[in-house]
């Protein structure tokens, strides 16, 4: 009695992957050739689809977006933040810490810096980066309230929201790179769950019918997304303002420097005057 | 080929980011195919892309040279694939439902000629394909594409997905399976037709 081929045996064979093992089998028996012919008919249907067309530019514009990445890839700071409102804090802090320069720079020389001038430099960045994730957690829950408010009954015309929320997405994976390099779990935890309701968004329709709408809101409230922005505005908030006043600590340490100096050393007392308006700068 | 690649390997290791974009050019477009077949978006499909080329340089260093790089970069962008399959998850099933919403639609066409007749046998074909594969398991559904569109033998196709070759076979036939029993009875019906 003959041994009839298993189904498996009929998968592998239509995919060529056992050679011609099977064939003289299949011209023999009627039965398993009937069966094989059943399977070739369905996976016949199965046609690929298009994939769509790349020009011959492809690569080098997938390589001009991921250089810049990859030179900078231990860095917290990437070029992709370079948009005029999130240059705003930026510059603000820049100014905070040229002024300080300055205003260093022109203290007595012959006196030791103390130890903490020295250590408020990452303050400066830590703030900048604060403000920067409670920009971006900001125009986030903007985002998400547009569409917790959106009239059920309506469909939303959600095409910019698209592309705020393609936009936000990919911001939201470079503070999310950074907070993991700083081990900042609870931002990282937030930020992980930001970035499934946005990848929804940037993958939705233009057009948002009841059911999207309500399957967004779902998400939203599922992870309590927006009550966890808030909570964690405020905290970046009080720790921003920490920061902050490091900051004018840290500016204003020159000026201390120097009336400690001039206190004790009278021949600086012409420079001093002539930084005193120096140091107000950088306070500004 | 392959030494090529390893040089430019061992050039971004030694620090020349420069050469990474020789592996950028010969990789790009196969990984945004893959990429496109396992997530079906062309959006998502770049966002692969970029991610992919991302994570290989930065685990340039766990790369071994006794598997071929191409192998190795795939399964970074299936991974990754995978990643965003399934955080849009809940939205693919929204999806699933909405097709059996439009099946009705399709039933209640009534073919009038063969032209007809096989334009609606195509759409139903599709309909039914794209909504079983969605119910198949992220490892079944991959393995499939890959060796279904892709035409990767079971070894590279387990190679990607950190798969023995018998579990690989055993997703393959799962999928085939499944999407013979979804296609089946439309396949069936319609040769059988006069």
């Amino acid at each position: 009695m003959k041994q009839h081929l298993e189904e498996e045996d009929l998968i592998l064979h239509f995919y060529g992957e056992t050679g011609t093992a099977a064939e003289p089998h299949l011209s023999d028996c009627s039965i398993c050739r009937d069966r094989y012919q059943s399977l070739q008919r369905v996976l016949n249907c199965v046609d690929a689809p298009p994939v769509p067309h790349r020009d011959a530019g492809y690569e080098e514009a997938v390589w001009t977006r991921l250089a810049p990445k990859l030179g900078q890839r231990s860095r917290w700071f990437q070029p992709s933040w370079f948009n005029p409102r999130k240059l705003a804090p930026a510059a603000l802090a820049a100014v905070l810490l040229i002024g300080a320069f300055f205003a260093g720079k022109y203290s007595p020389r012959s006196e030791p810096v103390p130890a903490a001038t020295a250590q408020a430099v990452p303050g400066v960045r830590e703030r900048v980066l604060l403000v920067a994730v409670g920009d971006h957690l900001q125009r986030s829950k903007m985002l998400l309230i547009e569409i917790a408010n959106a009239d059920p009954n309506t469909p939303l015309l959600f095409a910019d929201g698209r592309e705020t929320a393609q936009d936000l997405v990919y911001a939201n994976r470079l503070f999310r790179q950074t907070a993991a390099n700083t081990g900042d779990t609870r931002v990282i935890s937030l930020l992980d769950d930001l970035e499934r309701v946005l990848l929804e968004m940037a993958h939705g329709p233009d057009e948002l019918d009841n059911r999207d709408l309500e399957n967004l809101r779902e998400r939203i409230k599922a992870e309590g997304l927006i009550f966890k922005i808030r909570v964690a505005g405020s905290r970046l908030a009080q720790e921003e303002t920490l920061c902050s006043v490091g900051l004018l600590v840290f500016a204003a340490l020159p000026r201390f420097v120097l009336s400690l100096t001039r206190s004790r050393n009278p021949r600086h007392s012409s420079l001093s005057t002539d930084l005193s308006l120096r140091p107000r700068l950088a306070l500004t | 080929m392959e030494a090529t690649d390893l040089s430019a390997v061992e050039r971004t290791r030694a620090g020349d980011t420069a050469a990474f974009r020789v592996l950028v050019e010969r990789y790009g477009r196969s990984v945004f195919r893959l990429a496109f077949r396992m997530t079906g978006n062309e959006f998502d499909a770049d966002d692969v892309v970029q991610e992919t080329f991302l994570r290989a340089f930065k685990q340039l260093d766990s790369y071994e040279s006794r598997s071929s790089f191409s192998t190795w970069l795939y399964r970074i962008a299936a991974n990754y694939s995978l990643d965003l399959i399934r955080s849009r998850k809940r939205h693919a099933s929204r999806r699933v439902t909405e097709s059996s919403d439009e099946e009705d639609i399709l039933d209640s066409v009534k073919a009038t000629d063969p032209g007809q007749d096989r334009i609606y046998y195509s759409a139903q074909v599709k309909e039914r394909l794209d909504a079983a594969l969605k119910l198949l398991s992220d490892q079944e559904r991959t393995a499939f594409l890959l060796r279904h569109f892709e035409g990767q033998s079971i070894e590279q196709i387990g190679a990607v997905l950190d798969l023995g070759v018998s579990a690989t076979k055993n997703s393959i036939f799962r999928a085939v399976r499944k999407i013979r029993e979804a296609l089946e009875p439309v396949v069936s019906s319609y040769e059988a037709a006069p």
